[in-house]
């Protein structure tokens, strides 16, 4: 037996580093501090059985195939694309995504991530009106208005409450949550809206409208209906006083708000909100991202293409236009004639139509288990869990960079992401 | 004078192919089979034009005297007219993306529909589409807070969402119907809407003028309710009738200008 | 390794005071050498000048916040694009240009060594990730300690020891090169919307003031004994009637003494410190008066800051500033506080030639260099990408070679400059010797890198870039056009003895080395002070100490620049 301390969860974009993991021999006997989704993930490895040969499927039937015939097949496919897909990201090391970008980029490929499929609004919001953000310690040392808006991370991301917003006790926050407020706004009374100093809950799909209240209310106009969003005004004026009048208030919002109608114009909204906040006392927003390694996607991909998401390389470089370069955008135009898959089950996650797209055409695999995506895919290739069995870089919601460790072992013969996609790529530029 | 080049699809393809070397400019003063090898991008790799339509006719020396036939559908070709700054084009079917995107001058009729980004970015000329329009017509590109600011679009059908998105300056008019957030972050320039239109027309407008004859959904509780008034008249355009004047986005602060005339 | 011989060239090293003279220059293994005796590869470089290698001593060109104005300004990347080719990556951006493309830049202008200008400590894996990623040119950081906790609490309280062995720890454990303070104080202010406007203003609860503060860290720099001085980005920076604040901060260090034949202090982007006025009305140029103040005291270094009249990207950690320019433009804005350390900004920013403020903003960067009168103090930067983009550079060397061409872009910008600017009566116009200087030399002596860099003495590293110009048939003066396109496209530049470019054109990548300083202290005193970083890493950072520190794995060719302090 033995312990590992300091490790990084790589479940959420939470990316608690905390985590004392009790190895037993080739089993993981336990993952203290982590929450129950976290801990989940970890154990997950002791699954049984767990995939170890790659699976190539031939007139409708599976048979094992070796790494090599695996590999080099799925580059024939990639090579011989005119228009492939690279798709996932948000659940593999950032060193993993750099193969992918090289990939993309020497096959003139498309490569997208889950976020276009999440806080891809977010983003698109971002590039219209900027992000006032901070890091997550500054919130748990200097926050007294914390405010949760379409987002429940009671249980999407658990310890978020825990380690940096509400409970913990800061520097200018002695006494933790009792120096704190919270509010949450929501369609509905959620488990994080019932532990919450003040729950508003706004009207489906009229987010927007709400936002558009609060900014002329903090901009100095006078609110001229009763009643925005299923809010009274009282509530509204009452909710832009708190924000106005706090020291340090912080707004996270989910994917409530982000794929609720309006999309990235109600991120723009409650940007441009938090901007217009900033007039009067500090104020900062941040998005909470989902899958842990989400974000360090977005940052490879800007630091090396320009662009955080939905990539087209076809020319050569990269060109970025969500509604015409994202996946589902292609997927559904049925652009696309190949497409790999890293880390992601968009088979279980895409709209109906894109499905049927990628039933269509040639698909490869990376992924540790087996998904709805690996069992339509030509290819699976078996890989390795990042996070778990092999380090590399993740960014928390907050793109702070975090150095993934490996606790254990993969189980033999089962390569890394980045060594088989490194392998693909060898093997695509030798057949050029 | 005008002379045409009368271009004819000759394969249908799933691949978008980007064609922005179909515009006046470009094919001024070259002979039909130097017309046929200028490039053109299909999937990721580099073809000829000449590979996709069939080119006929003859091309004027001089651009503005240059009208390009498009016959038949080319709802899988992207950035006809991007960039152009003179002559006509004639598109007989639907049309891809960014038709006419950054387009300077001259003039483009498209008998179909339009996909998204038609007129994006837009300075000069004008654009007549017979058919609907999809998204982000005469908007801007992402992360670009300078759209359209120039020239004339007019759509006969209906338009999608983000019509005049961030636009700085010239007119679109739609005679159908519109879709949400219409002029959403505009400064500059006029939207005429004949139809109807969705929720969140003018969001976070700053300036400009829209003009909605038809229905239009909840107004943004962030806009006020100005005056009505009798016959309207703007950039030389007049309009009858009585219209109910609204000011707004004040979510974006207290001195905005922007403008929405909704006829009653 | 190969063996090379640039031949006949026409040598600008002011280091070694070689000024203009037709010489060879040999290289062996990566260095420069006395003598060959293989069968070396020859380079006529008959006709041509040769120089060391450029290097870039303050540029945002990899972090977290250079990474943020990419990802908020895909408009800037469809400005410009480069595609792979069968030696390079491909890449996007103008005044944000991708880690690769970054790269391959400032190589093709003759450039082999860049820094960056700001790493948040706890971003400063992001910040190597990128550097990783920056192929052609060596590189390094600069570690922010503006709003550190640790270091205001130490200096608060007299505690300097303690707080040179944490900066020391500080340097190590970010891999990074050099202290660099951005509005001292400010950025701690900024965590509650404040900002610290004097040197005198303390920052709120800690109540260490930004003249105790920049005091304090002069000090740890010379006990540390560090390659470079502190790196401080004034307090006020773009404010009006700031160059107050700036004559005050010159005189900060005034009574401690440099560890090493260097300044004691660099004060950088001086540009965007050189303003009077108290109205954006009668805003003006007092960069006669800097000019002054830097003549008059040896030890200080500058370098400029120089506005390029361009569509570009202001970011730095001074938060407050970001927030200041875009309730000007009412641009986008970016923001990220960094706990317990720092606050970077950004917001794209347009000098547009139109614009009275601009064009004065153009004037003073130009001033600064023509009326600093030893180049050697006065080094050449855009402070990329904050008053225009690095590939400018040679515009700017051609601004100061030739007085013609400052009168033709006077005539096109704003008149006011007539006014308030005394750029109009300047007629000094720089030699290749002096741009030799304020591009390369004056950089490797300022960073403590003239053992290995910024010449082309016997031992040093075998950067070098030559250019086709022959400086007795052009006269920089008139042909200025000529000027900034040669240096824009080096017709060699040498990394290491490798030919990486080749008329302009990149034929060769490679990746440089990571420089960083490797501080030692006191054994018992680090041990003292680590109790203390393990103390409020428990209760206020929000990762573990030992998810901190960067792993040298992460660094191309980590290079350790050692140091022994005198604590």
């Amino acid at each position: 037996m033995a312990t590992i301390t300091d490790v990084i969860c790589p479940f959420c974009g939470t990316l608690c580093d905390d985590i004392e993991v009790v190895v037993n021999g080739s089993k993981i006997e336990s993952a203290r501090h982590a929450c129950k989704i976290g801990n989940s993930k970890f154990l997950s490895i002791n699954d049984i059985p767990r995939p170890i040969k790659p699976l190539i499927r031939e007139n409708g039937a599976s048979r094992e195939a070796s790494i090599d015939e695996a590999i080099a097949k799925a580059a024939e496919i990639l090579s011989n694309s005119k228009r492939a897909l690279l798709f996932g990201w948000s659940s593999t090391s950032c060193e993993a995504t750099a193969v992918g970008i090289e990939i993309a980029e020497e096959i003139g490929g498309l490569i997208d991530g889950t976020t276009t499929v999440c806080h891809g609004p977010t983003v698109m919001a971002v590039q219209y009106v900027g992000l006032p953000s901070v890091t997550l310690g500054e919130i748990k040392n200097r926050a007294d208005l914390v405010i949760y808006w379409g987002a429940n991370p009671m249980h999407a991301h658990p310890r978020h409450l825990s380690r940096y917003s509400i409970f913990p006790r800061g520097y200018f926050r002695e006494r933790g949550q009792q120096d704190r407020e919270l509010i949450v706004v929501d369609v509905r009374k959620t488990d994080t809206a019932k532990i919450a100093n003040h729950f508003i809950q706004v009207e489906f799909g009229k987010d927007y409208e709400l936002l558009s209240a609060l900014r002329m209310i903090v901009n100095g106009g006078e609110l001229e209906e009763e009643e925005v969003a299923g809010v009274p005004k009282e509530k509204i004026i009452e909710l832009a006083d708190k924000m106005m009048n706090c020291q340090f208030g912080i707004l996270f919002f989910g994917m409530g708000l982000t794929m609720s109608p309006g999309k990235h114009r109600n991120i723009d909204n409650a940007i441009s909100l938090v901007k217009n906040l900033n007039r009067h006392t500090k104020f900062s927003i941040m998005p909470m991202r989902g899958h842990w390694n989400v974000t360090g996607f977005g940052e490879v991909m800007t630091w090396q293409t320009g662009y955080p998401f939905a990539v087209d390389f076809s020319r050569g470089y990269a060109r970025y236009n969500p509604g015409e370069t994202s996946a589902n955008d292609v997927l559904q135009r049925e652009e696309v004639d190949a497409v790999l898959v890293v880390a992601s089950d968009p088979v279980a996650h895409f709209p109906r139509k894109s499905v049927a797209h990628l039933a269509r055409v040639p698909m490869i695999t990376i992924a540790p288990h087996h998904s709805l995506t690996t069992e339509l895919s030509e290819i699976f290739i078996p890989s390795s869990m990042v996070g778990i069995e092999e380090e590399g870089t993740a960014y928390r919601m907050d793109t702070v960079p975090l150095f993934t460790r490996k606790v254990i072992d993969p189980p033999q013969g089962v390569l890394s992401d980045v060594e088989i996609l490194k392998r693909i790529l060898e093997k695509i530029r030798e057949m050029r | 004078m005008m002379t045409d080049v009368i271009l004819v699809p000759k394969v249908q393809h799933k691949i978008s192919l980007e064609a922005e070397v179909i515009k006046p400019d470009e094919f001024a003063g070259k002979t039909i089979e130097e017309i046929k090898e200028l490039p053109v991008y299909f999937g990721n790799t580099v073809q000829k034009l000449g590979d996709f339509f069939e080119v006929s006719g003859s091309a004027e020396e001089n651009a503005e005297n240059l009208r390009i036939v498009v016959e038949g559908d080319v709802s899988r070709v992207k950035r006809i007219g991007e960039g152009m700054t003179t002559g006509e084009i004639l598109v007989k079917g639907d049309v891809d993306m960014y038709l006419g995107a950054r387009m300077k001058g001259g003039r483009i009729v498209v008998e179909g529909s339009v996909d998204s980004f038609a007129g994006q970015q837009m300075r000069g000329g004008e654009i007549e589409i017979k058919g609907n329009a999809k998204d982000y017509l005469g908007g801007s590109y992402r992360g670009d807070w300078r759209g359209m600011r120039g020239g004339r679009i007019i759509v006969e059908g209906n338009a999608g969402k983000e019509v005049a998105e961030f636009m700085r300056g010239g007119e679109i008019i739609i005679k159908g119907n519109c879709d949400s957030f219409a002029g959403v972050h505009m400064k500059k320039g006029l939207v005429i809407i004949e139809g109807s239109v969705a929720e969140r027309v003018g969001a976070e407008m700053v300036g400009g003028s829209i003009i909605v004859l038809g229905e239009m959904a909840n107004l943004l509780p962030s806009f006020k309710i100005g005056e009505v008034v009798e016959g309207l008249k703007i950039d030389g355009r007049e309009f009858p009738g009585k219209f109910r004047k609204y000011i707004g986005d004040f979510a974006e602060g207290p001195s905005v200008k922007g403008v929405i005339y909704k006829r009653l | 390794m190969s063996e090379l011989v640039l031949k006949n060239g026409i040598v600008y090293d002011p280091i070694n005071n070689v000024n203009g003279e037709k010489m060879d220059i040999l290289v062996k293994d990566g260095k420069i050498v006395e003598k060959l005796n293989g069968n070396a590869k020859t380079i006529d470089c008959s006709g041509k000048i040769v120089m060391p290698g450029g290097i870039e001593i303050h540029s945002h060109m990899a972090g977290g916040k250079v990474n943020g104005g990419r990802l908020f300004q895909p408009e800037d990347h469809v400005r410009f694009a480069m595609p792979k080719t069968k030696v390079t990556r491909s890449g996007t951006g103008f005044s944000t240009p991708t880690t690769f493309l970054t790269g391959y830049l400032y190589s093709k202008m003759g450039y082999t060594t860049g820094m960056t200008a700001a790493m948040p400590p706890l971003m400063a894996r992001h910040t190597h990730e990128e550097l990783k990623d920056i192929p052609m040119i060596d590189k390094g950081a600069y570690c922010l300690t503006d709003g550190n906790w640790f270091i205001m609490k130490y200096l608060k309280n007299g505690e300097i020891e303690k707080c040179a062995a944490y900066v020391s720890w500080l340097l190590k454990a970010t891999k990074g090169y050099v202290v660099k303070i951005t509005n001292p104080c400010g950025t701690e202010a900024w965590g509650w919307g404040k900002n610290c406007r004097s040197l005198d203003d303390p920052a709120p609860y800690f109540d260490i003031t930004p003249r105790e503060l920049v005091k304090g860290l002069v000090e740890v720099n010379e006990i540390l004994k560090l390659p470079h001085s502190v790196h401080l980005h004034a307090n006020n920076c773009g404010r009006l009637g700031n160059f107050v604040t700036t004559l005050e901060t010159f005189k900060v260090p005034n009574g401690t003494k440099p560890a090493a034949k260097r300044q004691i202090m660099h004060a950088t982007h001086i540009q965007f410190h050189s303003y009077g006025g108290d109205t954006w009305h009668n805003f003006e140029s007092k960069a006669d008066e800097i000019a002054k103040a830097v003549n008059s005291n040896k030890n200080i270094v500058i370098d400029t800051g120089t506005v390029t009249l361009d569509h570009t990207t202001t970011m730095t950690a001074d938060g407050p500033l970001e927030y200041y320019l875009q309730s000007l433009t009412h641009l986008k804005w970016m923001n990220r506080n960094v706990e317990m350390e720092t606050s970077p900004g950004i917001t794209p920013f347009i000098y547009s030639r139109k614009m009275p403020t601009a064009s004065i903003q153009w004037a003073i960067g130009l001033e600064l260099s023509l009326l600093i009168k030893d180049p050697w103090q006065v080094l050449m930067t855009t402070d990329h990408p904050n008053a225009g983009p690095f590939i400018r550079y040679p515009r700017i060397i051609a601004w100061l070679m030739s007085r013609k061409y400052r009168e033709e872009t006077a005539s096109k910008v704003h008149k006011v400059i007539y006014d308030r600017s005394t750029i109009d009566g300047i007629d000094r116009e720089y030699s290749f010797y002096d741009i030799a200087i304020v591009t390369r030399a004056g950089e490797a002596k300022a960073l403590g890198l003239s053992d290995r860099k910024g010449h082309l003495g016997v031992g040093a590293d075998a950067d070098i870039a030559v250019y086709d110009i022959n400086p007795s048939e052009i006269d920089p003066s008139r042909d200025y056009k000529e000027i900034e396109k040669k240096f824009s496209s080096a017709a060699y530049t040498i990394k290491d003895g490798e030919i990486l470019v080749k008329n302009g054109e990149i034929v060769q990548t490679r990746y440089g080395r990571t420089l960083w300083v490797n501080s030692k202290v006191d054994g018992e005193l680090e041990k003292e002070v680590m109790k203390d970083i393990e103390y409020n890493f428990k209760r206020y950072y929000s990762v573990n100490l030992a998810n901190y520190p960067v792993r040298e794995e992460v660094l191309t060719r980590s290079t350790e620049v050692t140091r022994s302090a005198s604590v």
